[in-house]
């Protein structure tokens, strides 16, 4: 997959785990909400990519802190470890309503079919390009609301020092739907992207969970650079990895990444946090 | 009916098998293992293929599984051990993942997708279905019992107040001079060796195995189990997969009550409802049906 691409889900992951400081592994199936939400408004409303991403977002968003709020929000005082548990438990059940609404059968987005772009030798898909372009566009307007917003900059001062933040008045509760709604959108339009390369099915996220999660490790957990760095990393690492590798073991490349970066710098690259 | 039972009380077994293991690493040792089913395949696929390929005797074949399953227990717990609650779950569920792709993937040894089938049971070809069903519950139900009486034992053991302590709290149980960074990979392998047996009896009671029954849901599926029971108390493993056991076999007749369901949606259910009870279990009754009883501190030396 793309380091672009991956960029997206894994930003929102690290955004979740920075403020609300618990590995979410609901991201799994909050991916593939994102990607049924997009695929219904481009087949059933007929509307292009765009605004479908937008959807996208907007329907993981919302579910993603819907299901926070019912599943995991009165799970955080027992400890990260158990509402991380429970995460994986709720992404099960997510995985199974969208199961029970659509069924198994792959289903795939209604788009025109380009030529690829060719030049100095090289073959560029046009899809691929407009995925990048969609993937570069939701990490600049994070990175706007992050920088230029009030909500932005208490949720960076919460993931900074939760303590100083709560003694300066700051709602945390506010502050994480915050975090769990722009993270699960993100999380959800990447989702979507990752289904316009491969298809729509209720597995669509767990089989990219492991990429996601090794972008965040290797880039530093809560770290939203680091997961950008991370993800290209991965990106690329799995590209290399065709040269030796047959594809279907692409996702074990992130395992290896993750193994690696766990044994020589436990924090990631850009994290601050060591365990 | 008996033959539906017996084969009923062989799953629970085997889940009981798996929740012993995860309660040595997770009720003890306090660190958590989502890479069970990882474990659990390393296991049906060694006893599976040294049975058939090799023409092991199960009991041979059933070691082997073991000491694989333990061995890379081990190893991932060398390059793991030190890191906290979240990263080791991340790490293990990676690892069951990348279990589950080699095994659908290496087709020269696991068949790929299409999984291997014709796995020796114990006297299948002597047997009738109903008595090949009872011999295994009687089997199965026998490991249980062995593994169950050797970990309570060790549950009682120095080895596990050790655990306990680097459970509660790390830094305190290594300024005793313990070596936490050892405790913890023993732990962690014999869980994982305990999980491959249970892996081994799957595959011999079933015949068959292949990568898509190895998911997260097999993992999940036992920790319900313990949490259900209780952690940290051997009797609360082996309760929890009985109870587990009513639940998947409760909602196996909800299709009968709701005739305009698909089965697709029937299972799909099925499955939510493990994650719901899950999260209901961790949020209502954290300490299960069968807490871990504080022991009462003796200030008089002990003996």
């Amino acid at each position: 997959m793309e380091g672009a691409v991956l960029a997206v889900p894994a930003i929102g992951f690290n955004a979740v785990y920075a403020v609300l400081r618990f590995a979410n592994f609901a991201v799994a199936s909050i991916a593939t909400v994102g990607a049924y939400a997009g695929w219904m408004a481009n087949t059933a409303l007929g509307w292009p990519v765009a605004p479908s991403l937008l959807v996208a977002f907007l329907v993981a968003g919302v579910v993603g802190v819907l299901a926070d709020e019912a599943a995991l929000r009165p799970l955080r005082p027992s400890g990260a470890l158990t509402t991380a548990i429970a995460s994986v438990a709720l992404a099960i059940v997510l995985e199974n309503a969208l199961r029970f609404l659509f069924g198994n059968d792959p289903r795939g987005f209604d788009l025109p079919v380009y030529r690829d772009w060719r030049g100095f030798g090289l073959h560029v898909g046009p899809q691929q390009v407009r995925d990048a372009g969609a993937a570069v566009v939701a990490m600049a307007a994070l990175f706007g609301f992050l920088a230029f917003t009030r909500a932005g900059k208490t949720m960076r001062a919460v993931a900074d020092n939760p303590m100083l933040a709560s003694l300066k008045g700051i709602d945390a509760v506010r502050i994480g739907r915050i975090a769990s709604f722009t993270g699960l959108g993100l999380v959800g339009f990447g989702g979507m992207l990752i289904a316009l390369d491969t298809q729509v099915d209720p597995l669509t996220g767990f089989r990219v969970l492991l990429s996601i999660f090794a972008a965040a490790v290797v880039g530093g957990l809560g770290s939203i650079p680091g997961a950008v760095m991370g993800a290209f990393l991965i990106g690329i690492g799995e590209e290399v990895s065709l040269l030796v590798f047959p594809a279907t073991y692409r996702g074990a490349v992130g395992f290896l990444a993750i193994l690696l970066m766990l044994s020589f710098r436990p924090a990631g690259l850009l994290g601050q946090r060591v365990s | 009916m008996t033959a539906y039972l017996a084969s009923l009380m062989v799953f629970a077994g085997i889940n009981a098998l798996l929740a012993l293991g995860l309660n040595i690493v997770w009720g003890l040792g306090g660190m958590i293992n989502l890479g069970l089913a990882g474990f659990f395949a390393l296991g049906a696929y060694a006893s599976a293929l040294f049975s058939l390929r090799l023409g092991w005797p199960m009991p041979l074949a059933g070691l082997a599984a073991i000491g694989i399953a333990a061995t890379l227990g081990t190893v991932l717990a060398g390059v793991t051990a030190r890191l906290k609650g979240d990263y080791l779950a991340l790490v293990t569920l990676g690892f069951a993942q990348v279990i589950q792709l080699v095994a659908a993937n290496e087709r020269w040894l696991t068949n790929g997708t299409d999984g291997i089938s014709g796995v020796p049971g114990p006297w299948r070809s002597v047997l009738s279905p109903t008595q090949f069903d009872l011999l295994c519950m009687a089997l199965c139900w026998g490991l249980v019992t062995v593994c169950w009486a050797a970990l309570a034992r060790l549950a009682s053991s120095p080895f596990a107040r050790v655990l306990r302590a680097v459970r509660e709290d790390e830094m305190v149980a290594a300024v005793a001079g313990k070596r936490v960074l050892w405790f913890k990979i023993r732990a962690f392998a014999l869980g994982a060796g305990v999980s491959g047996l249970a892996g081994s009896v799957y595959v011999h009671f079933n015949g068959y195995i292949a990568p898509d029954s190895l998911d997260v849901l097999l993992t999940l599926n036992v920790v319900l189990a313990l949490t259900l029971g209780g952690t940290g108390r051997m009797a609360g493993a082996v309760v929890g997969a009985l109870l587990l056991e009513a639940l998947t076999e409760g909602t196996r007749f909800m299709g009968g009550v709701v005739p305009a369901l698909s089965p697709v949606q029937v299972a799909s259910l099925r499955e939510a409802v493990i994650g719901i009870v899950l999260i209901l279990v961790l949020r209502l009754r954290p300490q299960g049906v069968l807490p871990e009883t504080p022991r009462a501190m003796s200030l008089e030396p002990e003996g």
